[in-house]
């Protein structure tokens, strides 16, 4: 007589945004997309070494995508929003379920990263907003939106490069990707823990991949503002 | 051997708690930290102070009741062992040893170093179990189970339900101790009939009774005295999905 | 009071059947009407709570541990038996019904003993189907190892911690009736009392340990499934709160005590190290499976083993038992462990020691079958001894473990009381003198799937529901008894903790009353024995407070009654005049040094009755009756 009874069934999107699984099945597949689109944005940044032409013309393309565009963006921003709601409502409810803390803390073998998941997660929100007002908006910086290249589009190019000339600006960037894939060290093998495609003889390699894709990642970043620093990628005469 | 050290002492649940300060003196190697902690305890009666409280029973590691996080780390640390089979030479003389109860908003202090763990027996009813009653039942070799399979099962079923993965877990999430029991379930072909159903249940009961989330930190798996992989985290994640997927049957 | 077993007639093999049938049963929809409490929920305490509450009946359940997941069930490593001839060795509920009636030197009853053998394998079959993770084998089906004196491979295990597996499906079973509302759980509450209405046990009193509280709870019956009295010996192989309350407050309202004086030492526990051990550590049985155990010929030898050469070692076992060797019966490997220490030729710091030597194994076998066989094992000697099992050998010896002697059931398992049910260990059951290996775990189930939802509903059907309230004299009574008795231990406010008193009657139980013992050895403990009564009594020392979770409380109640019920078993070691099973009387040997039985004068079972405390028990006789079996002499050369 009797079994496991189930009283009211969730729907799956209840279920999803609620429970402690679900909640991380949607961390895990936001920053599934969140990451594709860093990779897809690095690949994207690196044909800077190709010349001016190449990325203002890859800028051009996705600026011609008109409608479309804003559909990814939209998307984009709803999954990243997703995470970063859930990510902050897990903190919340974590920090919760331990009203007292220990006098005396220890860690086993928990990483650095999986502690600091929440901190590099605000510090790369709060670099994101300003990468935008930056690069996108560009509020902060006003004159870039005079730059045009010589068939009249916006000389992206250019703006790079001007960007990174201001030492400040370059190091803060290098420190908020660094931010950025250090946060992913974690995530990356993280993601495939929370959908549960893990074992013990995959997990030394997830770990692996993970800081290796991370580390390529920063890499790809860095090149750019580095480059522009040690005077490898220069303004180009007249450009302006 | 003497040591000294930082005990929590509560009263009872109502009781706000503090650290206090002790010293065990004469202690020997082999002495294990419950039976250091019962010298220190002989030592407080005949001063007229009663005894710090602990859980324990078997003395063996595996009856589960005792707890303790010793110097930030349930059960003290050393690999695949319960702090009553933590042994004082794992320590160096005049060591200064913290140690406090499994803190989790789901294990409330009883009274010292002893904790309410209730909700984990909450969370076996909601669904931890095969649904079969005396009797009904076909032969034990009816139904063969692959040697591996019994493996994976057994390594799972090895859980003994100490909490020591709520007390280390930076989130005090139950997720090692839930996914044992899913895991376990899940291998065998006695439990597949309410497979979905469990998982389900299971997960919403530890939800409620308010155990934090995963983060994939595995510091559960460093401090289990069975050495449960964090492989059944994995197991459950995956069944609670595909649970999501099926209809409720 | 004349002694019923109950035991049906019939031939041996029918007797169960035709119980069954003649058994009154309770109509399904009356069910409801009836409720049982269970005490303790250890694997003849949870099955049975679990298999009641499945037929319908209300159950309050209780255990003084913080989940019924933690009773010292879990403790046993070794395995289950069961007859079902799986691997075609010539088992079957007849041998094993020999085995274990042979195994207790015929000092149990057939009926109950030809039953368990019969129930036996029917526990196999609800345990794999509640999930338990039995050991297989390549092709699927289940596994079997010989374990502990028994000559073919019936045993079921699971790694080494079979009990822990077996109790987790007791404890999914009980937690489903807990989820539908079937069985009151009542975690950390300590039955203090037993309450009778007309004759008829009726309900409990007990203190939840949590908060001090005082609480009456009433039922149809009573089930007690409290476990052994072993923690008499203060130093055993049981869970450090282990006790023998509940049954000796049931003894105290009338329950007779039988045959206390049956307690199993079993031979492979890690040495004593210190004084303030507060346990002894048991190695599995199976380890004498392929392990030898020697000592060296030479008395005061300091030689480390791996220099003591082949034939300076002594494998004494072997020698004496050539035929079953390093596996003879518990009984009879302690005992020869105790002689060739005190010989002289112990081993290890305190000498209180012998090898269990792995070395040939490893050679024969390879280290990797080994660990696959023994390496959780291993490695708890490792952890508690700081030694290699693997490069030195392993260090044992024996510690108190089991007690076969317990509260007298007839064949329903009700006691002399109508209504109060003994399941378990806590009864004195299915053992006789001596348990073989395995056999524990095959008892409690038994009990409690198979055997006790049968008799208690003939007992419910008999008396009818009786829907009692806690209101009643009887039970404002036995609460004020028990907090009496509470203000009266707080009260004495002396200077010696009841721990130390604990280790000082265990002292005295082991050095007078343990492996073997003699009658100015009893005489002895029974004057040391009232006079520590005495000193407990007027110089105990007891904190905090009643009304609260207090362990310094809990330890001296159930102190204090180790203290009188320690004296109801030298009685009964001194009133049994013979040798047999686990009670070796030094008077009563061969030659050889062998138990020497008497049939003759002691074929019964002998069940104390309280007369009050400090004075002699009064002894009633079951005279036990072997129509099936003829009486040998136990032979394992």
């Amino acid at each position: 007589m009797s079994s496991i009874g189930l009283e009211k069934p969730r729907s799956l999107p209840v279920e999803i945004s609620y429970a402690s699984l679900g909640k991380k099945v949607l961390m895990a597949v936001t920053g599934l997309v969140a990451f594709a689109y860093i990779l897809g944005h690095m690949l994207g940044n690196l044909q800077i070494f190709i010349g001016r032409e190449r990325l203002n013309d890859y800028a051009e393309f996705l600026h011609s995508l008109g409608w479309f565009l804003w559909v990814i963006r939209v998307c984009l921003f709803a999954f990243f929003a997703v995470h970063v709601w859930k990510g902050i409502q897990l903190k919340l409810e974590n920090w919760a379920s331990r009203p007292t803390r220990y006098v005396k803390n220890n860690t086993v073998q928990a990483s650095l990263s999986s502690r600091t998941m929440i901190w590099t997660g605000l510090a790369v929100l709060s670099f994101i907003v300003y990468h935008i007002l930056h690069f996108t908006v560009r509020v902060t910086n006003p004159q870039y939106q005079s730059m045009v290249d010589g068939l009249g589009r916006p000389d992206v190019y250019s703006m790079v490069i001007a960007g990174y000339q201001n030492s400040l600006i370059a190091v803060v960037y290098i420190i908020a990707v660094g931010l950025v894939c250090y946060h992913l060290t974690h995530g990356i093998a993280s993601m495939f823990q929370s959908v549960g495609l893990n074992n013990p003889r995959l997990q030394p390699l997830l770990d692996k991949i993970g800081w290796t894709l991370a580390v390529i990642i920063f890499l790809g970043f860095i090149s750019i503002p580095l480059a522009v620093m040690f005077g490898y990628l220069q303004p180009l005469a007249g450009g302006m | 051997m003497n040591f000294t050290l930082h005990v929590w002492r509560q009263k009872n649940a109502r009781d706000k708690g503090r650290m206090e300060t002790y010293r065990a003196h004469d202690i020997t190697p082999d002495m294990s930290f419950l039976e250091m902690l019962d010298v220190v305890n002989e030592e407080l009666v005949e001063k007229g102070t009663e005894p710090i409280h602990f859980d324990h029973d078997c003395r063996e590691g595996i009856c589960g009741a005792c707890s303790l996080v010793i110097n930030g780390i349930p059960h003290g640390g050393k690999k695949g062992c319960t702090t009553c089979e933590l042994r004082m030479r794992n320590f160096k003389d005049g060591d200064e040893i913290y140690v406090e109860p499994f803190r989790a908003k789901a294990l409330p202090v009883v009274k010292d170093l002893m904790v309410d763990r209730s909700a984990l027996d909450r969370i076996m009813q909601a669904g931890g179990f095969v649904s079969v009653s005396t009797g009904a039942v076909p032969d034990g070799n009816a139904i063969p189970v692959p040697k591996a399979v019994a493996d994976k099962a057994m390594d799972a079923a090895a859980c003994i339900g100490c909490g020591a993965c709520i007390a280390a877990c930076k989130n005090a999430s139950a997720m090692l101790f839930v996914a044992a029991k899913v895991s376990h379930l899940v291998h065998l072909p006695q439990g597949q009939v309410e497979r979905e159903r469990r998982v389900r249940n299971m997960v919403a009961q530890m939800d409620k009774e308010g155990f934090g989330n995963c983060t994939n930190y595995y510091e559960c798996e460093a401090v289990c005295p069975k050495s449960i992989s964090v492989e059944v985290i994995a197991k459950m994640n995956r069944e609670y999905l595909k649970a999501l997927t099926k209809p409720v049957k | 009071m004349k002694l019923e077993s109950r035991v049906p007639s019939g031939p041996l093999a029918e007797k169960w059947d035709k119980h069954r049938f003649e058994m009154k049963l309770v109509n399904p929809a009356n069910k409801r009407k009836y409720t049982a409490i269970v005490v303790g929920t250890g694997l003849a305490g949870g099955s049975a709570a679990a298999s009641l509450a499945e037929l319908g009946y209300n159950v309050k359940a209780f255990c003084f541990q913080d989940s019924a997941r933690r009773a010292h069930s879990i403790g046993a490593q070794g395995g289950i038996n069961a007859a079902k001839n799986y691997q075609n060795d010539g088992d079957s509920i007849w041998r094993l019904f020999y085995d274990t009636i042979k195994g207790g030197d015929f000092r149990s009853r057939e009926g109950n003993v030809y039953r368990l053998a019969q129930v036996s394998n029917n526990i196999i079959d609800q345990c794999v189907a509640q999930g338990v993770p039995f050991a297989r084998d390549y092709g699927g089906t289940l596994d079997n190892r010989s374990f502990g004196g028994a000559q073919v491979s019936r045993t079921f295990y699971a790694r080494g911690q079979t009990g822990q597996q077996l109790l987790l499906g007791a404890y999914a079973a009980l937690n489903r009736q807990i989820g539908r509302g079937q069985v009151e759980m009542h975690p950390r509450t300590e039955m203090l009392d037993l309450v009778l209405i007309d004759g008829h046990a009726k309900g409990i009193v007990v203190r939840n340990l949590a908060t001090g509280k005082i609480e009456s709870h009433a039922a149809d019956a009573v089930v007690l499934a409290t476990g052994g009295y072993g923690r008499v010996f203060n130093l055993s192989t049981m869970g450090l709160g282990c006790n023998v309350t509940a049954a000796y407050r049931a003894y105290k309202r009338g329950a007779l005590f039988a045959n206390p004086c049956f307690t199993q030492i079993h031979p492979t526990c890690i040495p004593h190290t210190g004084e303030f051990q507060s346990k002894l550590t048991l190695m599995s049985e199976s380890l004498r499976n392929d392990g030898r155990i020697w000592v060296p010929k030479k008395k005061g030898e300091t030689r480390p083993p791996s220099q003591i050469p082949e034939d300076e070692r002594d494998y004494y076992l072997e020698r004496k038992y050539p035929s079953f060797g390093n596996l003879a019966p518990r009984d009879i490997s302690s005992r020869s462990a105790k002689e060739v220490c005190d010989e002289g030729r112990g081993v290890g710091p305190t000498g209180y020691g012998v090898y269990l030597d792995f070395s040939d194994a490893i050679k024969r076998l390879g280290k990797n079958i080994i660990e696959q066989r023994y390496g959780n094992l291993f490695e708890m000697y490792h952890l508690i001894t700081d030694e290699d099992p693997y490069e030195v050998p392993m260090r044992i010896y024996p510690a108190s473990h089991y007690t076969m002697g317990g509260l007298w059931v007839d064949y329903n398992l009700m006691s002399n009381i109508p209504g109060l049910h003994v399941i378990g260990e806590a009864n004195f059951s299915d053992h006789g003198a001596n348990r073989l290996g395995a056999s524990a775990l095959m008892q409690g189930l038994a009990d409690g799937y198979f055997i006790l939802p049968y008799t208690i509903s003939d007992y419910f059907a008999r008396v009818g529901a009786k829907n009692i309230s806690t209101d009643r004299e009887e039970f404002r009574a036995a609460e004020k008894e028990v907090k009496d008795r509470v203000k009266k231990l707080m009260a004495v406010n002396g200077k010696q903790t009841a721990e130390s008193f604990h280790k000082r009657l265990g002292i005295i139980m082991w050095e007078y009353c343990g492996m073997a013992r003699n009658e100015a050895g009893l005489k002895k403990a029974l004057e040391l024995i009232p006079a520590l009564r005495e000193e407990f009594w007027s110089d105990v020392k007891v904190l905090g407070e009643a009304g609260d979770m207090n362990q310094t409380l809990e330890r001296a109640g159930r102190v204090a009654d180790f203290l009188e019920f320690a004296e109801i078993f030298a009685y009964d070691a001194l009133n049994r005049e013979e040798s047999c099973g686990a009670h070796f009387r030094e008077e009563y040997q061969t030659g050889e040094g062998e138990a020497l039985r008497n049939d003759k004068k002691f074929a019964y079972v002998a069940a104390w009755e309280y007369k009050g405390v400090g004075q002699k028990p009064g002894l009633h006789k079951e005279e036990l009756e072997f129509e099936n079996v003829e009486l040998a002499t136990r032979s394992y050369k």
